[in-house]
Order: structure tokens, then sequence, then C-alpha cells
């Protein structure tokens, strides 16, 4: 389909009301926990107590002996899988490390690892069981932070690991998996050039995205080698596909179901209790269900990466940068995989350097595998990139949004990474920033203001849509990805708006592995564009094969018949004099005129635009206590085109609250023995809806020509820019730069004494 | 005739340290076959863990997207999201 511009857009761009929202409300919405089915077992898993060990032996003698226990299974049970890389999920996954993380094999890796499962015929059983169950373990050396475990003498995560991208190829393993590496222009040069250089260090925390559902399936094995699994995921296909690898069974005999889902931002686009659950409903031949308790989430699921970032940056007088230098050091967690490489291409992927240089490590550690959220990679490296913008803002005496104007990248510009941009909204979402009424408003004592920017790319992929027309005239229209941003509503509108009908009369259904073609997971940003893409050639099909039918009925040619606002015209005066026919009027008469009609597409979307922001964030800081109060905060974001703007909008302040939380509150806190302390909601402070203020999405529109209607991702960029907007902020209001976050009372209260000690008590 | 830039690592696995050159092909799956046959396994490479972007665009698995004689092709690592 060809782009149609915005004037003749009737649906796309409106509000209806969500189709999955009286669910929602009601308690209506089907989510993984619950799901119930008859003869079900409980599934429940033993996890590791320690941040690394051996695994001796363990004895399940005791537990098989407990009145209701039908199955325990370990690593035993999986099948050895040699190491392999593929890209099912949301980066480069390796099926023998995701074997390992759902279930240990020979050592335990971090504190939460699981090491052993039970299938009871209650849930108290199984814990009972799992207490019951024995587990000898030979405690190891551990690491947590990053650059310690970089040292050449720190305890070694995994024997067989040789840091890939270095020269000469090491002889000896190590904790750095991979070294990257981005280079434009000449640095030293750059540098020499220069009249002032900055040179910063900066931290941030892994952080756990936080979805309030925890991950839940149900799964049943039939005696003919059937498998159905009913999880809560960002992708039923991406849960087929590995559940299929790691248990060794043809994609066929997999049939994964869809619940509606209570969140992911990324971290839902693995697997961790799906493959556990079919081994054991194959090894007791009964259906079982497997709910992980908050704490399990955060003990033993994804976090995001944290990282330090170290930043260097050379400018003329006048604000022109002429050199960048970025080291980035990423938590990987317990396995290879953080996403440096896309932190890397976003570090400065706002300006125009001439020359630059990035590095990145990707580092393994004793802590959960990490996980994607919203941007993978990005909020790290602008964190700190755009907290030394700021820092060289203020040694130049130059206003922070004007030193981002005169260094912004615009079309034709070489990143870094490589290629030439094109078409970016970046400038816009700047110059939206200049000349917003925010930038007035005038602040009190101990307030401050930051401006902080970002990029991610957003992706296409491969989607499948069917749009199916009822007797009645209205439509259903089927997509291959779990709707966790709003999808359904922007797909139904989509369609809507080619085939000419209200959206109302529309409904869009989420397709099981076996109801609908090969969908990538939803994750990137991707499924309004791509899948909204095939959705939209659906009902383009459909249209093609309505006017077919009303050529027929009228018995003239189909070309001559054009449709318009839901009906089928004579195109002309030689086409002949026929009154116009509703869409309702065919789909009465397709038993006569040739059968149902219905299309299904399947597409490999290309040429998703990438996403660009500016903040503006207004802080108050309570000096006496560290406290950070969010004044005002306003987002400009380049989205393309707004589909369904309430659900822009939402996802942009959902990205801004997530990073607020990134900014002041989330960390998590071990113990001297690596075990992790605050793995619950009380002591892992996520922002709350009474910390916010009204979060202002500004909806900047630079249509994407690649897609029918424009459209961009929208839901990853709002979370890059927060860290550094709130860190920004807060050096304005109180004049203290603080490097390392999250931004807590204790830490800015430490921060605060530091600079002004308080007066000694009197002798 | 389109060149082909590569990121260190790539360059120091399969070509020598080679980071650009130029690849006689019309379309992404003739240059990736054309590199795989000068550089033996740079083709799996590309496939399996990278993008590719052409012209400023980036494309995920994209066997047809056409080359121009003066395009400007970057091999990066491929793109997830949240």
């Amino acid at each position: 389909m060809t782009y149609m511009p915005k004037e003749l857009q009737k649906v796309v761009g409106t509000r209806p009301i969500r189709p999955d929202g009286v669910d929602k409300v009601t308690g209506r919405a089907n989510f993984g926990a619950d799901m119930v089915m008859p003869g079900m077992l409980w599934g429940k898993v033993k996890r590791s107590p320690h941040a690394h060990a051996r695994i001796m032996s363990i004895n399940i003698d005791k537990a098989l002996k407990l009145p209701g226990v039908k199955a325990i299974v370990t690593s035993d049970d999986f099948p050895p899988i040699a190491s392999e890389e593929a890209f099912v999920g949301e980066g480069p996954m390796n099926f023998r490390d995701l074997s390992r993380n759902c279930l240990a094999r020979d050592k335990v890796l971090y504190d939460g690892h699981a090491v052993v499962a039970v299938a009871a015929t209650s849930p108290a059983i199984a814990e009972e069981a799992c207490e019951l169950i024995e587990v000898e373990y030979h405690v190891l050396p551990y690491v947590i932070d990053v650059e310690e475990a970089m040292k050449p003498d720190a305890p070694l995560l995994h024997d067989d690991l040789f840091t890939q991208g270095v020269d000469p190829k090491p002889n000896h393993p190590s904790n750095i998996a991979k070294v990257v590496a981005f280079a434009k222009g000449d640095i030293d040069a750059g540098f020499r050039d220069a009249d002032v250089i900055i040179e910063r260090r900066y931290s941030n925390a892994p952080v756990h995205q936080a979805y309030i559902e925890p991950h839940a399936c149900v799964v049943s094995a039939a005696a003919d080698g059937q498998c159905t699994i009913w999880s809560s995921s960002q992708g039923q296909f991406m849960v087929r596909a590995y559940c299929a690898k790691l248990l060794g069974i043809d994609i066929s005999n997999i049939r994964a179901i869809p619940a509606e889902i209570g969140g992911g931002f990324g971290g839902k686009t693995l697997v961790y209790l799906e493959p556990v659950a079919l081994a054991l409903a194959k090894k007791t031949g009964r259906p079982v269900k497997m709910v992980m308790s908050r704490e399990e989430v955060f003990r033993g699921t994804g976090p995001a990466a944290g990282a330090v970032i170290e930043v260097k940056l050379g400018a003329k007088k006048d604000g022109r940068l002429t050199a960048g230098d970025v080291v980035l050091k990423y938590q990987a967690g317990a396995f290879p995989g953080s996403p440096v490489g896309p932190g890397c291409m976003c570090a400065f992927a706002m300006y125009d350097i001439p020359n630059a240089k990035v590095t990145g490590y990707d580092v393994v550690s004793n802590r959960p595998k990490v996980a994607a959220y919203r941007a993978p990679g990005a909020p790290n490296s602008s964190y700190g990139v755009e907290s030394c913008l700021d820092e060289l803002a203020d040694q130049l005496g130059i206003d922070p949004l004007s030193l981002r104007e005169k260094n912004a990248a615009k079309d034709g510009v070489k990143a870094v990474h490589g290629p030439t941009w094109q078409n970016i909204g970046y400038t816009q979402t700047v110059e939206a920033a200049k000349n917003h009424p925010h930038l007035k408003e005038k602040l009190g004592p101990n307030q401050g203001r930051g401006i902080a920017s970002g990029f991610w790319f957003n992706i296409g992929g491969e989607s499948s849509a069917a749009c199916h027309i009822n007797e009645d005239g209205t439509a259903v229209v089927v997509s291959g990805n779990p709707d966790i941003g709003g999808s359904r509503a922007s797909i139904a509108m989509m369609a809507a708006e080619v085939l000419g009908i209200p959206v109302e009369r529309v409904r869009p259904i989420v397709g099981d592995t076996s109801s609908i073609g090969f969908s990538f997971l939803t994750g990137g940003s991707r499924v309004t564009f791509a899948t909204g893409m095939a959705a939209t050639q659906a009902a383009e099909k459909v249209v093609e094969e309505l006017k077919r039918r009303a050529a027929m009925i009228w018995d003239i040619s189909p070309d001559a018949v054009e449709w318009k606002d839901g009906k089928a015209y004579p195109a002309g005066p030689n086409a002949g004099s026929f009154e116009p026919l509703p869409l309702a009027e065919i789909a009465l008469k397709s038993g006569r005129t040739g059968g149902p009609i219905s299309a299904e597409v399947s597409i490999n979307a290309q040429g998703a635009g990438g996403g660009w922001a500016t903040h503006i964030c207004d802080v108050e800081v309570d000096k006496e206590t560290g406290q950070v109060k969010i004044l005002r905060y306003t987002a400009i974001q380049d989205v393309g085109r707004a589909i369904h703007p309430s659900y822009v909008e939402g996802q942009i302040q959902g990205g801004v609250t997530q990073g607020v939380g990134w900014a002041l509150n989330e960390e998590y806190i071990y113990d001297k023995d690596g075990r992790l302390e605050n793995p619950g909601f009380l002591d892992y402070r996520v922002p709350v809806a009474s910390d916010l203020p009204m979060i202002d999405a500004v909806i900047i529109e630079v249509p994407n020509p690649r897609h029918p209607f424009g459209a961009k991702g929208v839901g990853e960029v709002p979370i890059v820019p927060p860290m550094a907007a709130v860190a920004n902020a807060i050096a304005d209001a109180i004049g203290i730069r603080m490097r390392d976050l999250p931004m807590s009372p204790p830490r800015l209260r430490a921060a605060i004494d530091a600079q002004e000690p308080l007066p000694k008590a009197a002798e | 005739m389109p060149r082909v830039h590569f990121s260190g690592q790539a360059a120091r696995r399969f070509t020598a340290g080679q980071t650009e050159l130029e690849v006689e092909a019309n379309n992404f799956r003739r240059m990736v076959l054309e590199l795989d046959r000068r550089f033996p396994g740079l083709g799996r490479q590309i496939e399996e863990s990278m993008a590719v972007a052409i012209d400023g665009e980036i494309f995920q698995d994209a066997y047809l997207a056409q080359l121009n004689p003066d395009s400007e092709i970057y091999l990066i690592p491929k793109i997830g999201g949240g």
C-alpha cells in the first residue's frame, strides 16, 4: 500500500475506546495465572541460595515419598544442547545458556538460579517437596560488580568463555564475553582540535522491568505428543520455538496460546517456566500450572543491564563538538548477551560529531541473566553522554538545549556506527522543546531543570495478520502478536481505515500459533508498524475481493468498481448506474458470490523509522531528606504518525515513569554472600502514581514514508532520556552532580552532607 | 559498485582487517553470497547476527533489498527492543 496522507485518514489519529478495556477493568480478561485445567498439577521451583556454587548432588528421595508429589525434574530431564546462537527472541540467544538458565546444570550462577522443579497436586505440597529436596553445593567465590568481574583475577563464571572481538584470540577464559567497537574520523585529532575537554565516569544499576504480572503458564502434554502451552509472554511463537528447541520437540507438536499480558517491557521475551512445566507435564501426563511469586520474579528473571559509562568529550568554545570517546561496561548477568551493541550505537546517535569512538564490553557476573527492557542498551549509554553533555554546557556557559541544537544530527549526517541518517526527527524535538511553555516556568529554591535527548532504532520484522468479513458486514482481524501496548486498537483502526467502516465494527484478536502465520515476538516497538502493515495489506486484499463480488452482483468488470467509505461504487458513468453496495450487503450475499471473504498476509516488514526524543524535567530536592520530587515533566517525541494518540501518550508516559524509577530509586541490593536482599516491591521502589505529576507527552509527527499511515515505533525511546534529565535537573537544583544511580534519598543525602557537612554538635 | 563497510570485529574475524570493500551485487542476497565466496564463513555470520544499513535504512533479513551502484552498506549488530 502506498502512503496515505494524514489529511485523508478518517480513523487513524482518532481516540476510540480500547477493545480490551472493558475486559481489563472488569477482571474478565484472562491472564497467564487465570488458566485452569481438570486434573491440573502445580509446579514449583527450588532455587539456589548461593551466588556461585558447584552442584555436587541432588537427592530427591524424600520429596518423591511425599504424598501428592507426582514428578521432579532437573537439568538431566533436558537434552544436552551444544552452544548455538540464534535470533529467536529479542537478541542473540544461546540455546545452551537458555537451557541452563531454566534449570542449572553443574553450577548455579546466581542467587535464585532454578535448580529443581516439582509437580504436585497442590501448591503447598509442591513447596513442601522443594524443601525436602537436598542439594549439596560446593560454594565458589562470586562477583557481582561489573568492573570487579572484568579483573583478570575475578572469579570465573564459565571456563569456556573466551573474549570475542579482541586480537589476538585470548588463551585464557574471562568474564568479558565480547568487545565491540565503532569509530568515525580521527579521534586524536578531534581532541587536539578541542578548546575544552571533559572526562567523566557514570554508572547506572541493573533494574527490573517490574511488570505487575508475574510469569505464569499452564502446559498440557497429550499421550500422542501434542503439547499445548497457555502463557503470558511477548510472543507465542517465541515460546513455541524455545520449548521445541530446549526439549527436542517438533514445532508442529506444540501449540502456544497467548494469554493477556500484564506488562512485559522486554522482560517476557524469553522463557523461564514454560519448558520446565512442559518437562513436568510430559513426565506426569497431566497438565501442569506454574506461577512465579514476586520474589521469584526478582531473583530468577532478567533485569535490564546496568553499566559503567566513561565519557570524554571535546568541544570548541562555541560548543561545537570536535570529538567524543565512550567506554561502556555492560552487565550481562550470568550468561553473555547484554545489549552493549545497541548501547554503543545509540550513545552518540543524536549528535553530529566528526570524530568519535565507542567501545563496549559485554561482561558476565553472578546476577540473573539480563533480559530486554525498552530500548535495550540505549538508556545506559545515553545517561552517560547526556549527563556529560550537560556538564560540558555548564563548563562552556552555554544553554544545554542550545548545545544540543548546535550539534544535532540531521539528514545526511553520518552516524558513528556508519550509516547516513535519513528522514530523522531529532531537530524537530529540540525545536519543540525550545518553544514549549515549560521552559518559561519559573523555578524556586532547590528546584532545577534538566534537559536530555535520546534515540532508539525501532524494528520491523516478520508479521502475519488475517482479515475476515463476517456475514453481517463486521470484520475480525487476527494477528500473531500479544498486545502489550495497544496494538489491537491500532491494528483494528488501520484495518477499519482501509475497509472504510467504523473501528467499532472491527474486532481485533490475537491468534495462537496454530491459527495464524508466524510472527516475530512483540518487542522493539514493531507491532503497530510491522503487524499493522500486514493487517493493512490483508484488509486491502479483502477490499479487492469485495470489489470483485460487487462487480459480480452488478455484472460489470471488477476494474469498473471503486471502494469508498465502506461501499462499492461504479467507478464512473461508463461503468453503469448502480446504487452503492455497502459492505454488509456484499457480505450477506458472499455465499452466493463465491463463499466467505477473508485474506491472510505474512510479511517481513522493513523500513522502521527511528524514534527521537527530547525531555524536560523539573525537580525539587528536599535537602533535609534527600528526596527528589518531580515537579513537571515534558516528553517530546517524533512518532511518525500517532495511530491512536492516547496509546502513544500512554507509551511515552510509561517509558518516562520507568526511566524516573531507574534514575531515582531502583537497584538490586546484595548481601555479603551475594544474596538479593530486596526481592519485592516494598524494598525495590518503583514509582507510583503519587510520585509523579501528569507527564506532558508532546507528539511530533515526521511521517515514516515506509508505513502506509506513517507510523514509527513509540514504546522504546521514552525511557532513554529520563535518567540524564533527572540527574541534570538535580545538578541544576542544588549544584551537586550525581554520577552513580540511583539518586535515592540516602545517596543524595550523603552527597549533600559531603558538600555541606553538618555543624559539629557543641562539646 | 556498492561499497560494504564492516565493524572491527567482523573485519578481524573474516576479512584480514579490511574494513571496507566493493562488491558487485544488485541485491543484499547476492552481496552476502559474494562476500561469503571471498571470505568463507562471513555469509553465515551476517545472516545470523547482523543487520544491514543500506543507504541509511536498516534492514534485518533482507535478501531482496536492492542495492544501487553507489549504495553505502554498513553491517551492524542486529537490533531487538523491549
